[in-house]
C-alpha cells in the first residue's frame, strides 16, 4: 500500500514535470517575466549597475528575449548563478533560459540534457605574460608557472594543449578572476591563462596594460551561448529565433535607431519586410506577436551595436569582432534564412 | 611626664612618587621596559608596528572617494605623483556601492523597511538581553516580533504573519483539549498536527479570501532583491534566534533516558555535524531543486535560513550539554529532592546554570553562524562578498580587490565585536561568585 503511494505520488510529480516543461513560452507569458540565470558577475558580459540594473552582453540577451516574448525589455528576472549552480538551475526550471558565457559542449548539450540554442559570442582560451619575460608564442612557455582556474574546461585544455607540444608546466591553482590578477600581478605565476575575452578584461584593468601581452595562440574553441532544456522545442525555437533576429538586423542593417521607421511599412527588401513583420506571419509561427524582431532590436540594437556597447573597441575591455564579425565580413556569424 | 615628644604628632604631607614610577614613564618601564629582554622584544615590535602603518596609512588616506572608475581613482593618485603598484585606495567604489553593498537590491525607496526591522529587531532583544535595565513589559512585543520580522522584510499582505499566529493559537487550543481527554504526550502531538495542518493546507485559502475582502498590506518584495549586509544579518538572525532552543531540546534529548528521542537527537547531531555548511547548502539550493515538483516555488533564502538553522543547533546542542555536564550531579539530586517535576527542574534550576557556563560557547557558535553567512555567495546569493564579485565585473571598478573586502572585513567586525562584547557583560552580569 505504502509503496503504491509513493510510486503514484512520482508519477504526479513527473507527470507535473512533464506538464510543466511542456510550455515554458506559456509560463513565461503567464507569469509576465523571463527568469533569466546570468552569471554574479563577468566584465561585459553581465554585471549589475550601482542602482541594481543588469547590464551586458549576456543580459542583452535575455533582455531581447524579454521585449520579444512580452514586450518590455525590462520585464526579466536576473537570477545570479555561479559555475557549481547554473545547471541545476536551469534544469529545474529555476529559469528559463541560461545565458551566462557557457560553452557548447557535446556532453552538456546530450548528456545534461539541455539545447544550445546558437552562439552569441567565439571564445577561445588564451595566454597573457609579462613583456618582460620575453615570450612571443605559447610554445615558448616550457617549464612556466601557469594561473589558471580550477575546475573549468580550460584546466583541461591547458593540460591538453601541453602535452600535444610536449612541453611542461606547473599549475597554479585559482578560485575566482579576480584572484588570478592579483597572483599574476604579483608574479606568482609566469603566464595566466582564460578565455581571451576574460584575458581583455583582466588586460585592461592594470595600471600599465602595455607591460603585458597576449599571446597569439588561441588553444581551445569556446562557442558561448544561451542555453534551454531539453524537450520544450517551441520555447527553444523562440530563443533561437530572437539571437539570429538580433545578428540577421546587423547584417540587414538595422538598428534600434532606424528600426521603428523601418518596420512602419513594408519596404523593398521582403526578409527585412519578413522579419520586422510587416509582410508574412513569422511572429506568429513562433507563438509571439507580428512585431516580435522589432521589440527585440530596440531593446538593445542589433547584434553589432550589443557587441559594441559592451565589449567593443571603444569600452575599456576592448574586444575587436575577429571571429564575431558577419560572414560576409570574413567572420562566423551566420543567422538562417527568415523565411 | 615631661612635655618633650619622642615622636612627630602630626603627619608628614604625602610626597609624590618618583616621577620614574608614576604616568606614562612609569607605566612604560613597567610595562614596556622592565628589562633587557622585554626592552629589546618592545622595539623590534614598535619597529614592526611603524613599518606596517608606514606601508599601510599612505594607502588607506587617499583623496579617491569621488573617483567614478579605477582609471579615475589612478589620474588622481598620478597627479599627486604617486605611483606603482599600489599607489594608493580608490575609495570611490565604496561612494559608488555601499548602500548597494548594504542592501543588496532592495528597491531603494523600501529602505525604511529593512531600517525599520532591524531597528525593531534591537527594542524586541533589549527585554531579553538587558532584563535589568528595560520593563518586563516589553516582552510582548519581543513575542509579536518574530512575525512582524519577516512582514517588515518581505511585505505581502498583513494576513500572512496573522495567519501563522493563528496557527499557534490553535495548536494552543487543540492541545488543552487533546491534553484534558488523552493525556500530555497526545496533547503535544495533536496540537502540533493541527498547527501543521492548519499552516500547510487551510492557511493558504483563509489568506487568499481575507485579502480579497480586505487588501491590507505593504509592497512585497522578491528574495531575489535581497543582498549585502542585509542578507547576512537577516539569515544570521533568525538562524541565532532558532538555534537556541532547538539547540537546548536537542541537547535535553541527547541526555534523556527515552531511547527513540535520544537515539533521534543523537543522529540528528552527529549527521549535522558530520556534514560541512557547504554541502548542506548545496543540498538547498539544488538538490531540493530537483527533488521538489517544478513550479514549486520554495523559497531559495528560506532554504537556507533552514540549513543555517539546523546546523547551528547541532553545534548549539553539543555546546549547551558541555553546560549540562559541568553541573555537580547534586544540582539535578537538589532539584529532584525539591519535589520538581523534570521540566520545572530544567527550567528554575538546571539551565539557568548550564546556560550561564555555556555563555561564552554559545556566543562563539553565534559569531561562527553569521561568518558563515557568507559561503551563500558560493550558491549565487549576493551576500556581501558575492556582491564584491558582482561590482568587480563592473567595468569601471574591475581590477579593485582591498578596498571592497577592507570595507566588507569592517562591518563584520563591528557586528562580532558587539557579540563578544555583549557576551562579556553577560558573564560579568551572571557572575554569582561560586569560587
Amino acid at each position: 500500500m505504502k509503496k503504491t503511494v509513493f510510486l503514484g505520488a512520482l508519477t504526479v510529480a513527473g507527470l507535473a514535470a512533464g506538464a510543466a516543461a511542456a510550455g515554458t513560452l506559456d509560463d513565461v507569458k503567464a507569469r509576465g517575466k523571463l527568469n533569466c540565470g546570468v552569471t554574479t558577475g563577468l566584465v561585459g558580459f553581465a554585471a549589475p549597475d550601482a542602482n541594481g540594473e543588469w547590464h551586458g552582453f549576456d543580459v542583452a540577451v535575455c533582455r531581447a528575449m524579454a521585449a520579444a516574448i512580452l514586450g518590455d525589455p525590462k520585464a526579466v528576472e536576473f537570477v545570479p548563478t555561479t559555475g557549481k549552480t547554473r545547471f541545476t538551475a536551469l534544469a529545474s526550471g529555476e529559469v528559463d533560459v541560461l545565458a551566462r558565457n557557457t560553452t557548447w559542449t557535446l556532453s552538456r548539450d546530450v548528456d545534461l540534457k539541455f539545447t544550445f540554442v546558437g552562439v552569441n559570442y567565439y571564445d577561445g582560451q588564451g595566454f597573457m605574460v609579462p613583456k618582460a619575460l620575453g615570450v612571443s608564442s605559447a610554445k615558448e612557455l616550457d617549464g612556466a608557472t601557469v594561473c589558471i582556474q580550477t575546475g573549468t574546461t580550460t584546466e583541461l585544455n591547458l593540460a591538453d594543449y601541453f602535452r600535444k607540444n610536449n612541453i611542461s608546466y606547473e599549475p597554479v591553482p585559482i578560485e575566482t578572476n579576480a584572484e588570478g590578477q592579483q597572483q599574476y600581478l604579483a608574479g606568482a605565476c609566469d603566464t595566466y591563462t582564460t578565455d581571451a575575452s576574460g584575458l581583455a578584461a583582466t588586460r585592461a584593468t592594470f595600471e600599465n596594460p602595455a607591460d603585458h601581452v597576449v599571446l597569439p595562440e588561441i588553444v581551445s574553441k569556446e562557442p558561448l551561448g544561451p542555453l534551454v532544456r531539453h524537450g520544450d522545442d517551441e520555447w527553444g525555437d523562440v530563443a533561437r529565433w530572437t539571437l539570429n533576429a538580433l545578428i540577421a538586423a546587423e547584417e540587414l542593417g538595422i538598428t534600434s535607431a532606424n528600426v521603428k521607421e523601418m518596420a512602419s511599412a513594408a519596404g523593398n527588401n521582403p526578409e527585412i519586410n519578413r522579419l520586422l513583420g510587416t509582410e508574412g506571419n513569422l511572429g506568429e509561427m513562433l507563438g509571439l506577436s507580428a512585431d516580435w524582431a522589432v521589440n527585440a532590436i530596440s531593446a538593445g540594437g542589433n547584434y553589432g551595436e550589443i557587441f559594441a556597447r559592451n565589449i567593443g573597441e571603444n569600452t575599456p575591455i576592448g574586444l575587436s569582432r575577429g571571429l564575431n564579425a558577419q560572414w560576409t565580413d570574413g567572420g562566423l556569424l551566420y543567422s538562417p534564412p527568415f523565411r | 611626664m615631661s612635655e618633650v615628644s619622642y615622636v612627630r604628632t602630626e603627619m608628614l604631607p604625602e610626597r609624590e612618587p618618583p616621577a620614574t614610577t608614576i604616568g606614562v614613564i612609569g607605566w612604560m618601564r613597567e610595562n614596556l621596559f622592565s628589562g633587557w629582554f622585554n626592552t629589546a622584544l618592545t622595539i623590534v615590535s614598535l619597529t614592526f608596528v611603524v613599518m606596517l602603518l608606514n606601508a599601510i596609512l599612505p594607502w588607506i588616506f587617499s583623496p579617491t572617494w569621488y573617483a567614478t572608475s579605477l582609471g579615475e581613482c589612478r589620474d588622481i593618485l598620478r597627479g599627486m605623483g604617486r605611483e606603482g603598484h599600489y599607489p594608493g585606495a580608490c575609495w570611490g567604489v565604496i561612494r559608488d556601492r555601499w548602500v548597494q553593498l548594504l542592501f543588496g537590491f532592495y528597491p531603494s525607496e523600501l529602505y525604511w523597511r529593512p531600517i525599520m526591522a532591524f531597528l525593531l529587531l534591537g527594542v524586541a532583544l533589549a527585554p531579553v538581553l538587558f532584563s535589568d535595565r528595560v520593563p518586563r513589559k516589553l516582552l510582548w512585543f519581543s513575542a509579536v516580533y518574530p512575525f512582524l520580522f519577516p512582514w517588515l522584510l518581505w511585505g505581502g499582505p498583513i494576513w500572512g504573519p496573522l495567519m501563522v499566529i493563528a496557527g499557534f493559537v490553535i495548536g494552543w487550543f487543540v492541545y488543552r483539549a487533546a491534553d484534558k481527554r488523552a493525556g500530555g504526550l497526545a496533547g503535544i502531538i495533536a496540537g502540533v498536527l493541527a498547527a501543521v495542518i492548519w499552516w500547510l493546507l487551510v492557511s493558504g485559502y483563509v489568506i487568499d479570501g481575507v485579502s480579497a475582502v480586505l487588501p491590507i498590506g505593504i509592497e512585497a518584495v522578491q528574495s531575489r532583491n535581497f543582498g549585502g549586509f542585509m542578507l547576512s544579518v537577516t539569515i544570521g538572525v533568525v538562524a541565532i534566534a532558532c538555534s537556541l532552543p532547538i539547540g537546548v531540546v536537542l541537547a535535553l534529548g541527547r541526555q534523556s533516558d527515552l531511547l527513540i528521542v535520544k537515539a533521534l537527537c543523537v543522529g540528528f547531531i552527529e549527521f549535522i555535524r558530520g556534514v560541512p555548511l557547504i554541502t548542506l547548502l548545496f543540498v538547498a539550493s539544488t538538490l531540493l531543486n530537483i527533488f521538489m515538483p517544478p513550479g514549486t516555488n520554495f523559497d531559495i533564502i528560506l532554504r537556507v535560513i533552514i540549513m543555517a538553522t539546523l546546523f547551528a543547533s547541532a553545534y548549539m546542542a553539543e555546546v549547551i550539554r558541555g553546560g549540562l555536564a559541568a553541573l555537580p550531579q547534586g544540582q539535578y539530586e537538589g532539584a529532584d529532592s525539591l519535589g520538581l517535576d523534570y521540566w520545572q527542574a530544567q527550567r528554575l534550576v538546571i539551565m539557568p546554570q548550564a546556560l550561564k557556563i555555556s555563555i561564552p560557547g554559545i556566543v562563539s557558535t553565534f559569531i561562527g553562524l553569521f561568518k558563515d553567512t557568507t559561503l551563500v555567495s558560493i550558491i549565487g546569493l549576493l551576500d556581501p562578498l558575492g556582491l564584491s564579485n558582482s561590482i568587480r565585473a563592473d567595468a569601471a571598478w574591475n581590477g579593485i580587490v582591498w578596498e571592497i573586502y577592507g570595507f566588507i572585513a569592517l562591518l563584520f567586525f563591528a557586528f562580532c565585536f558587539a557579540m563578544s562584547r555583549y557576551s562579556m557583560y553577560l558573564e560579568r552580569k551572571l557572575n554569582t561568585g561560586h569560587h
